[in-house]
């Protein structure tokens, strides 16, 4: 099989060892990846912030930069929430303003094919035991858009506890907002801090070695304020404690 | 909207003082999850809470967008059933409506239901300044009313304050309105509502006008709903010889049936209730029973300018349940008075702006004041998308510039710019990558000093993701 | 200052103006279930009966022969002393009573209920799923400030003739044109700090009797 690595702008600028995690572990499991260049960011900042017409040329971009590929993996769920709930809406207002059919349509040709990388490993490779091997505590944050739009469920979960020498371990207020949310960690900057706080105190309170998730914008927000206090839990991509195995462990 | 709210700041302000706030912080925490839990487990006993939710959403999509014709049909069956239609444009009018059927019955005095389109008018306020007074009788609207505060909760609109601060308020200020507290009142809940009900019992026996709003108003029978927990409804609605209702235009239903969905929806979505205690359903007048002169004031103030708005209008689905104020994060923290309107939380931050538009600085900031995280959307009966409805009116807000808008929109364009280019992409990427070194940990500036203050930035990778593709898999 | 009529006009015409371009939304649809309970009428009577108990409602279970008795025991377990009686009550029902009777024939005033200590009443029917009594000021419930002045309620359910499983059960046996009252437990509030307590403006204690046939 052969798939197109959807990297997201934060992945391919920040965090590029997700991105290479997310490789590694398509390869290992036999998937044939490919990294489109044309790529850049899905527009989902611009969009959420208020600025629908500023996300077009990124809609038409993305699109068009996936354009042949059955099969699109991400290791972002807001990023697939965003093209799943946001380009059919950009498309139609589109529509709506008689400004023609092109956003639609290349709205309609990406929607299908998109998957965030745990239902792409459960649900079409039908894995979820991929390999590797992590022998740490683990306790999981399950971003909201992940949570919520996208319907995740016990899919990282199942991954998770597939894992050799993991320890999973609860995390209290888990399905809460740790209170990223793109721009609103700056434009209400005190209530987001408040948010993390009790974020990071429910983390910290597992007493886990690493809290993971599978966005790395939420984890940019709570792996900042871990740091910040010198807290002796990480925050890690999922992605990367799957790349993890006996012969490459994870540093 | 009320008077109260004109010249509030701007969220992320008001927000900052609450968050600093542990005593309400502490109060807002415990009384959000005591709730939410209660909720999901009344809604659980529901195997078809799912079909219930989807038809109430599509009963009131289908009312909406025959306003007009049900409008007319709750009019003429109230009118039938012996009481009187009266329409009002905005909140002055409401008042101005309200006022004179007072002063025609010759009181001086009004019982309150509590009632949140009369709290959106500012109704209160328009009586005394004609020499009424009003009083609440809803115990928590009665904490509100003593303490000269404000509400900040659709359903407990004292929800901010404890047991302590309630007691405190009862004995201090209770003389001052009609019966004093009893002498040695504590602060157990058990007591605390026994001195309401010393203090209110006399009000209500004596009142002669009783004034209220309604859940419902079904349209082929003009039969008004209010549902509650007090009993403080039924002895308004039931006891004066004058009942005036001032009820949004939203507020109506087709048919009698239909409540079977929204008396199933309302109570566990609110209180988490099989069933609240007391639910009262009256059509116009009966002899012999209850008020013998009946007022209906139909309310717009705003209505039907969120109704033109075709991803806003939704909002006006909302059975006013405060499900989302009790699953949301921002609400928990932030408090409702930073929401500067008597609709705080998710709802709020969706109906102000469209009710009273964007044009003050309060209204224009609330569709911000989410991180979207999709917990209001989840719980709300009647599936209002209140994450879509946020991001659409952020549109609105961005296209009327005003302050930083004009700055930020620069900024999105640059970006949009600059990720629509790959090239030039990569190479800011790699200037980022190479002086990563000299990168304080702290930045000053507009959005990166917010972030700096209570985060670390990421470390820069040594390449982006597109170079160690390029090195290794071209 | 607008006059009245042009304000009706005014809101149905900004009604109209704002749904000029709407589209027709989905068709409603009723998938949800009539009832949750199987059909068997003893199981609906007990989850009656639960859930009038689970909101702290006190909840019996008499013959018809037996009414009398229970009634006056209840009177007088809680010291009333004077009980207010609706027009068309059963006057057996209080034959087993001492306490002294006020008929509201000629309507009592406030200040009269409020010097009463309990009101009896039959009602129009009751709802298991919610644990509900429902009153329509028929007789022998009367009007509807009987039953929310006196401190206690003793109201009277016959079974099953006047149970029903659900709300879709329930509505289409009421008549819209009477005032309903829907009475679930005693009066109650949440207001402080979400702590649930009985008893607020209306009667502080509601006794339901399980009238078998």
């Amino acid at each position: 099989m052969r798939v197109a690595l959807f990297a997201t702008c934060v992945n391919d600028a920040l965090y590029p060892s997700t991105a290479i995690a997310t490789v590694k572990v398509l390869e290992r499991l036999g998937v044939e990846v490919d990294f489109p260049a044309a790529q850049t960011c899905c527009g989902q900042p611009q969009y959420n912030t208020g600025y629908r017409r500023a996300t077009e040329p990124l809609v038409l971009r993305t699109a068009r930069a996936f354009e042949g590929y059955d099969h699109v993996v991400t290791p972002s769920g807001s990023c697939v929430a965003m093209v799943r709930d946001n380009y059919p809406r950009i498309g139609a207002k589109a529509v709506a303003e008689g400004r023609g059919r092109e956003l639609a349509g290349a709205a309609a040709s990406l929607v299908p094919h998109v998957y965030e990388l745990t239902e792409f490993l459960v649900d079409v490779l039908g894995v979820t035991d991929v390999g590797a091997c992590f022998p740490h505590t683990v306790t999981y944050h399950p971003s909201c858009h992940g949570l919520r739009m996208l319907g995740l469920g016990d899919r990282p979960r199942r991954l998770l506890e597939a894992v050799r020498g993991l320890e999973l371990v609860e995390l209290p207020g888990a399905e809460e907002c740790c209170g990223f949310g793109g721009t609103f960690a700056v434009k209400n900057a005190d209530v987001s801090e408040a948010m993390g706080e009790d974020k990071i105190r429910n983390a910290m309170s597992t007493g886990a070695d690493v809290l993971c998730g599978a966005d790395n914008s939420c984890l940019m927000h709570i792996g900042g304020m871990l740091r910040r206090q010198d807290a002796p839990q990480r925050a890690l991509h999922l992605a990367e404690i799957l790349a993890s195995t006996e012969e490459e462990p994870l540093r | 909207m009320s008077g109260t709210y004109l010249g509030m700041p701007a969220f992320p302000r008001a927000a900052r003082d609450a968050v600093r706030d542990t005593t309400l912080r502490g109060n807002l925490r415990h009384a959000t999850h005591t709730i939410r839990d209660k909720r999901a487990r009344a809604v659980a006993e529901l195997d078809d809470w799912a079909a219930l939710r989807e038809a109430g959403k599509r009963i009131k999509d289908h009312t909406l967008r025959h306003l007009d014709r049900y409008l007319v049909r709750v009019e003429e069956a109230v009118t039938a059933a012996g009481g009187t239609v009266h329409w009002a444009a905005d909140a002055e009018e409401a008042n101005r409506i309200v006022a004179d059927l007072v002063k025609a019955t010759g009181e001086s005095e009004v019982v309150k239901v509590k009632s949140m389109a009369t709290q959106e008018t500012g109704l209160n306020e328009a009586l005394e300044a004609e020499g009424i007074r009003a009083y609440e009788t809803d115990l928590a609207e009665l904490i509100v009313q003593l303490g000269k505060d404000r509400p900040s909760h659709i359903l407990v609109p004292a929800i901010h304050r404890n047991r302590g601060e309630i007691r405190d308020i009862f004995r201090s200020e209770m003389g001052e309105w009609g019966r004093p507290a009893p002498e040695g009142l504590t602060d157990t809940p058990a007591e605390l509502a026994e001195a309401a009900r010393l203090h209110l019992r006399e009000k209500f026996l004596r009142a002669k006008v009783g004034i209220s709003g309604a859940n419902f108003m079904v349209a082929e029978t003009g039969t008004l709903v209010v549902v509650e927990s007090e009993g403080n409804g039924r002895m308004c609605l039931t006891l004066p010889e004058t009942l005036i209702s001032v009820v949004g235009i939203e507020k109506v239903i087709p048919t009698w049936r239909d409540l079977e969905v929204f008396l199933q929806l309302l109570p566990r979505s609110s209180t988490a209730e099989r069933m609240n205690p007391y639910t009262s359903m009256w059509t116009g007048t009966t002899d012999g029973d209850g008020p013998r002169a009946f007022h209906l004031v139909l309310l717009d103030n705003g209505r039907t300018d969120t109704l033109a708005d075709e991803v806003g209008r939704q909002a006006l689905r909302c059975i006013r349940c405060s499900a989302c104020l009790n699953v949301c994060p921002v609400y928990e923290r932030a408090g409702g008075h930073a929401y500067g309107s008597v609709y705080p939380g998710p709802i709020g931050a969706i109906l102000s702006p469209q009710l009273r538009g964007t044009g003050s600085e309060i209204d224009a900031s609330l569709p911000y004041a989410s991180s979207l995280c999709g917990a209001c959307y989840e719980v709300c009966p009647v599936a209002i998308d209140i994450p879509e409805v946020l991001v659409h009116l952020r549109e609105k807000v961005a296209d009327q510039g005003g302050a930083g808008h004009r700055l930020e929109r620069a900024a999105m364009r640059t970006a949009t710019w600059l990720l629509d280019h790959p090239a030039a992409l990569n190479a800011a990427e790699r200037l980022a990558s190479s002086t990563r070194k000299l990168h304080p940990k702290r930045l000053p500036g507009p959005g990166a000093r917010q972030w700096t203050n209570s985060r670390d930035l990421p470390d820069l990778p040594a390449e982006p993701f597109r170079d160690w593709w390029k090195k290794n898999h071209a | 200052m607008t006059s009245p009529s042009s304000s009706r006009d005014r809101v149905l015409g900004r009604v109209r103006a704002a749904l000029a371009e709407a589209p027709e939304p989905s068709e409603v649809t009723r998938d949800y279930l009539v009832s949750h309970t199987p059909d068997d009428p003893a199981a609906v009577v007990d989850l009656l009966h639960e859930n009038l108990a689970d909101y702290r409602a006190g909840v019996h279970r008499s013959t018809r022969d037996g009414l009398p008795a229970l009634i006056g025991k209840l009177l007088a377990a809680h010291d009333a002393a004077t009980v207010v009686v609706p027009p068309g009550l059963p006057g057996a029902w209080l034959a087993d009573s001492d306490a002294r009777q006020r008929l509201d024939d000629v309507p009592l005033t406030p200040h009269e209920l409020d010097s009463a200590d309990a009101v009896v009443t039959g009602c129009a029917l009751a709802v298991a799923e919610t644990g509900t009594v429902v009153l329509d000021a028929g007789p022998g419930q009367g009007r509807r400030a009987l039953t929310l002045i006196p401190d206690l309620h003793i109201c009277v359910v016959d079974v099953p003739g006047q149970v029903v499983a659900s709300l879709p059960r329930a509505l289409p046996r009421l008549d819209p044109a009477r005032p309903t009252t829907w009475i679930s437990g005693p009066s109650a509030t949440s207001d402080i700090e979400l702590d649930r307590v009985e008893g607020v403006h209306g009667p502080r204690t509601l006794e339901v009797v399980l009238v078998v046939d």
